[in-house]
C-alpha cells in the first residue's frame, strides 16, 4: 500500500506527460502488445473485439479486446494520455462528436453491434449511461436535472410517475435526504461531490444497463470522493460500471477486475487483487509501483 | 530571493549590497520597472481623461444648442371668428389665413402700407392658421365668437426670444428688421409672447419651416425600418449562427463561410446601400425611400455583427453541458434547443441589440436607397415615404435656417437618447439572464 501512496502524491508521471505533443508519432512506432492475462468473461454486457480508434492519423486505441461483465466494476487505469477516456467514450458513442475520431472492430451491447449504421445513439446512451470527470449539472433546478432524460425518452406518463423516478434516483445516488426540501433550486448551487451524485442521479434515471464513469472523484476531495466510491459499490448490485481512474487505491477500492492501457494498448487486465498484488506485465509492475521506464 | 542567484547574471562590480539586502544592480532594475508602470499608468490615464474631455465637449456643444429647441415662441392673438369668413359649405374651405392677418392689423392698427404689413404678417408662423382650422373642425360653435388663442411664432421671432439674433448688426443683415422688433417688444411688455415646450417637435413630420418641423416622422420612420431590420436579421442570424457553430461539417467550405462573414462586417456601410438600390429597388422593385427597403439594407448590413455575437455566445457554453445532455442520450437538436440555446440566448441579444443601436445611427446607406427625400407625412407602414433619424438630422444639418441649427441638435440628442436606451437594455439583459454555472 506504502508503494501505491507514493505515486498519488508524486501525480506527474515525467517520462509520459512530458512527452504528450509528441505523444502521436510515437504511438504509432510502439508495437501492439498482447494482452496479458484473460479480457473475457462468461456471461458479458459488452463485448469489444479488435477495436481500434484514431483521431486522424493518430491511432489512440491498438486492437482492444474487452468484456464487461453484468454487475461488475470494471476498472481502467494507465497513465495519462494512454487512451482509456478514448475507450470508454467509445462504449456509448460519445466519441461520434469528435469529428476527426474513426472507431473500428466491433463492440456489441448484449446482441446489438453499436456500431451498426441501423442502430441509434439515443437510446443507446439511454442504455450506456455517462458520469463525467468534472460535475455538469445543467444549470437547472435540481428536480429537472433528473428529470429530463426521462422526459425526452418518454419513459414516464404522468408528473406522479415523473417524481417517483426522480425520488428513487435520487435516493439511489444517495443524495435524497441531502436535497429533498430544495428540489427547485439549482442544481449548480450543490457542492462538488453533491453535484457528481446529482449527475449519476441523472444518469440512473433513465434506467440505463451500463454506467461509464470517467475519473468521477478527480475534481472531489476525500470524504466527497469515499461517499461515491460507497455509491458505487451499491450501484453494482442493479448495473454494470466501467470507471477509469488515474487513483490506483481507488481502483482497488472499487472494482472486482482491473485493466491496464498503455499507449493505446491493453497491456493486462485481471482480478484486481492480482493485478495489484500480482501483476504479469512488466509495464503494469511499472506502474503501479509507481517507476517507470 | 538569494544573492546567489544574481551573482550568476549580474556583473560582479554590481554586486555592491543596499541597505535591503539585494544587489544596487537589482533595485536600480526594480526602480526602472516601477516607473515605466507609472509611466503607463499614467498614458492610460491620459487617454481616458482626453477621450472624455472630447465626449464632455461635444454633449455640452450639442445640448447646449439643442436644449432650446424643446422649447418654442408662442404668441397672443384676439381671433374674431367671423360669421362673414364661414359663408362656404365647408369649414374647412375658410380662410383661417386672414383671421390671423384681421387680429395682427387690429392688434397695431397703426401699420400700414403693403411693405409694412407683410413684415407684421411675418411675426406669426403659418402654422398658426392650421391651428384655428383644427380649433373650428373640432368646435364649430366658436364661429361668431371671438377668443384670445396662442400661436406659434415664426422661426426668426423665435430666434430672437431665444437671444440667437444679434441686434447691434446693421439691419440689412438681420432677419428681424427694427420695425419688427419694436412691434415684438411692446407684445412682449403686454405678456403676449411666451416660451412654450415645443410639443410640435414630437407630434409633426418635417417641414420647410422650422417652427413646425418635428422628429415624429423621423422617429416612426427609424422605428419601422428596426424592426423589419430585427425582425429579419435576428432569426436569420441566431439561425445561421446555430448552424455554423453546432451542425456545420469541418469542411472549406464552411471556413470560406466564416472568412466571408467576417469580411462582411468590416464592409463599408454605403457599399450595402448601393447593393440595397441594385437589388432591392431596381430588380426586385421594393418602393424606394421606404422603411421595408431601409430595413432590408440595414439586414444586410446588422446580419454579420449577429452571427458573429451569436456564434460567440454559443462558444462561450462550455461543451460539458453538450456532453451532459449529450449523455442522458437527447439527440444534437435537443441538446442545442434544449441547453446550449438558453444558455446562449442572453449574448444573443446583447449583439442583437448593439447590431440594432449600429443600424439605428446609420445613415449612409439610407442615402443610397432615397430616404433623404424631403417627406412631410408622418409614415402610417413600411412602405409609406419615410425619414430615418439619422438622415433627418442629416437634412437639417444642411438647411441654411438659423433655427434648423438649434433642432439639428435635439434630433442628435434624441437619436443619442435613443442609443443610450438601447446600450443600457444590452447592459441590463447581459446582467440579468447571465446564468452562472
Ligand atoms: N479530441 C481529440 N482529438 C485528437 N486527439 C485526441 C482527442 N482526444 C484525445 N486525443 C488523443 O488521444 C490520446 C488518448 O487520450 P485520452 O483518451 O484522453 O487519454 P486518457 O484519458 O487516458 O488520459 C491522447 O494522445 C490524446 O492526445
Ligand atoms: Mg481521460
Amino acid at each position: 500500500m506504502n508503494t501505491v501512496t507514493d505515486v498519488i502524491t508524486q501525480p506527474a508521471f515525467p517520462a509520459i506527460t512530458g512527452q504528450r505533443d509528441t505523444m502521436a508519432v510515437t504511438k504509432l512506432d510502439t508495437p501492439l502488445e498482447k494482452t496479458v492475462g484473460n479480457p473475457f468473461v462468461e456471461k458479458p454486457r459488452m463485448t469489444c473485439r479488435d477495436v481500434f480508434v484514431h483521431y486522424g492519423e493518430s491511432c489512440a486505441i491498438k486492437d482492444v479486446s474487452i468484456d464487461v461483465a453484468g454487475n461488475e466494476v470494471l476498472a481502467m487505469i494507465g497513465p495519462s494520455g494512454c487512451g482509456k477516456s478514448t475507450f470508454l467514450r467509445c462504449l456509448n458513442r460519445m466519441n461520434d462528436t469528435v469529428s476527426s475520431c474513426r472507431v473500428s472492430g466491433e463492440i456489441r451491447l448484449d446482441d446489438m453491434n453499436i456500431y451498426d449504421a441501423s442502430v441509434d445513439v439515443v437510446p443507446l446512451r439511454a442504455r450506456v449511461g455517462m458520469v463525467f470527470q468534472k460535475p455538469n449539472p445543467f444549470p437547472k433546478s435540481i428536480y429537472d436535472n433528473i428529470a429530463y432524460g426521462p422526459k425526452i425518452h418518454g419513459l414516464t406518463r404522468n408528473k406522479a410517475e415523473l417524481d417517483e423516478v426522480v425520488e428513487t434516483s435520487l435516493k439511489k445516488a444517495g443524495l435524497w435526504t441531502e436535497v429533498k426540501d430544495r428540489l427547485a433550486e439549482p442544481g449548480t448551487g450543490l457542492s462538488g461531490g453533491q453535484q457528481q451524485r446529482l449527475c449519476i442521479a441523472r444518469a440512473i434515471a433513465v434506467s440505463p444497463e451500463v454506467i461509464l464513469m470517467d475519473e468521477p472523484c478527480s475534481a472531489l476531495d476525500p470524504i466527497a470522493t469515499a461517499k461515491i466510491e460507497e455509491l458505487i459499490a451499491e450501484l453494482r448490485t442493479q448495473y454494470s460500471i466501467v470507471i477509469v481512474t488515474h487513483a490506483m487505491q481507488q481502483a482497488s477500492r472499487v472494482s472486482q477486475r482491473t485493466a491496464y492501457f498503455h499507449l493505446g494498448n491493453l497491456v493486462e487486465v485481471g482480478a484486481t487483487e492480482h493485478i495489484f498484488t500480482n501483476p504479469k506485465h512488466r509495464l503494469t509492475e511499472d506502474y503501479i509501483t509507481g517507476r517507470f521506464g | 530571493m538569494n544573492s546567489d542567484n544574481h551573482r550568476t547574471i549580474i556583473p560582479a562590480t554590481a554586486l555592491d549590497k543596499s541597505a535591503s539586502g539585494f544587489s544596487v544592480a537589482f533595485n536600480k532594475r526594480l526602480q526602472r520597472r516601477y516607473r515605466a508602470e507609472q509611466r503607463f499608468k499614467w498614458l492610460g490615464i491620459a487617454a481616458i481623461f482626453s477621450a472624455l474631455a472630447f465626449l464632455a465637449f461635444l454633449l455640452t456643444t450639442v445640448i447646449g444648442d439643442g436644449a432650446s429647441a424643446f422649447r418654442q415662441t408662442v404668441i397672443q392673438l384676439e381671433i374674431s371668428f367671423d360669421k362673414e369668413e364661414f359663408t362656404q359649405e365647408d369649414l374647412l374651405q375658410a380662410d383661417y389665413q386672414r383671421l390671423v392677418k384681421t387680429a395682427l392689423s387690429e392688434r397695431f392698427p397703426e401699420v400700414a402700407g403693403r411693405q409694412d404689413k407683410r413684415l407684421l404678417y411675418d411675426l406669426v408662423s403659418s402654422g398658426a392658421s392650421y391651428k384655428l382650422l383644427n380649433m373650428v373642425r373640432d368646435n364649430p360653435k366658436l364661429i361668431g365668437s371671438r377668443q384670445t388663442i396662442w400661436v406659434p411664432a415664426n422661426d426668426d421671432v423665435d430666434m430672437l426670444i431665444k437671444g440667437k439674433i444679434d441686434m447691434d448688426q446693421p439691419e440689412g443683415n438681420r432677419r428681424i428688421k427694427d420695425r419688427q422688433f419694436q412691434w415684438i417688444s411692446s407684445i412682449r411688455e403686454a405678456g403676449q409672447v411666451e416660451l412654450r415646450f415645443n410639443r410640435a417637435f414630437f407630434t409633426n413630420g418635417d417641414s420647410r419651416e422650422p417652427e413646425l418641423a418635428g422628429i415624429r416622422g423621423a422617429i416612426k420612420g427609424s422605428f419601422y425600418t428596426l424592426l423589419i431590420t430585427l425582425l429579419l436579421s435576428f432569426p436569420i442570424g441566431v439561425a445561421a449562427a446555430i448552424y455554423l457553430e453546432e451542425f456545420a461539417p469541418d469542411n472549406r467550405f464552411t471556413a470560406f463561410i466564416e472568412v466571408n462573414i467576417n469580411n462582411l462586417a468590416a464592409v463599408p456601410s454605403i457599399i450595402f446601400g448601393l447593393l440595397g438600390l441594385a437589388i432591392f429597388i431596381n430588380f426586385w422593385g421594393v418602393p424606394r425611400s421606404t422603411p421595408l427597403v431601409g430595413g432590408l439594407v440595414l439586414t444586410l448590413m446588422t446580419l454579420p455583427t449577429i452571427i458573429i455575437a451569436a456564434r460567440a455566445s454559443l462558444k462561450s457554453v462550455p461543451p460539458s453541458i453538450r456532453e451532459a445532455a449529450l449523455g442522458v442520450g437527447a439527440s444534437k437538436i435537443q441538446t442545442v434547443f434544449h441547453h446550449v440555446l438558453p444558455l446562449a440566448l442572453p449574448g444573443m441579444l446583447t449583439g442583437t441589440i448593439i447590431g440594432m443601436a449600429q443600424a439605428l445611427g446609420e445613415t449612409a446607406p439610407l442615402l443610397m436607397i432615397g430616404m433623404v427625400a424631403f417627406i412631410v407625412d408622418v409614415p402610417g407602414s413600411i412602405t409609406d415615404p419615410a425619414a430615418a433619424l439619422p438622415v433627418q438630422i442629416y437634412l437639417w444639418a444642411d438647411s441654411p435656417e438659423r433655427a434648423f441649427t438649434e433642432k439639428t441638435s435635439a434630433a442628435i440628442m434624441v437619436l443619442l437618447g435613443f442609443l443610450v436606451i438601447m446600450n443600457a437594455l444590452a447592459v441590463f439583459m447581459r446582467k440579468k439572464f447571465e446564468i452562472t454555472w
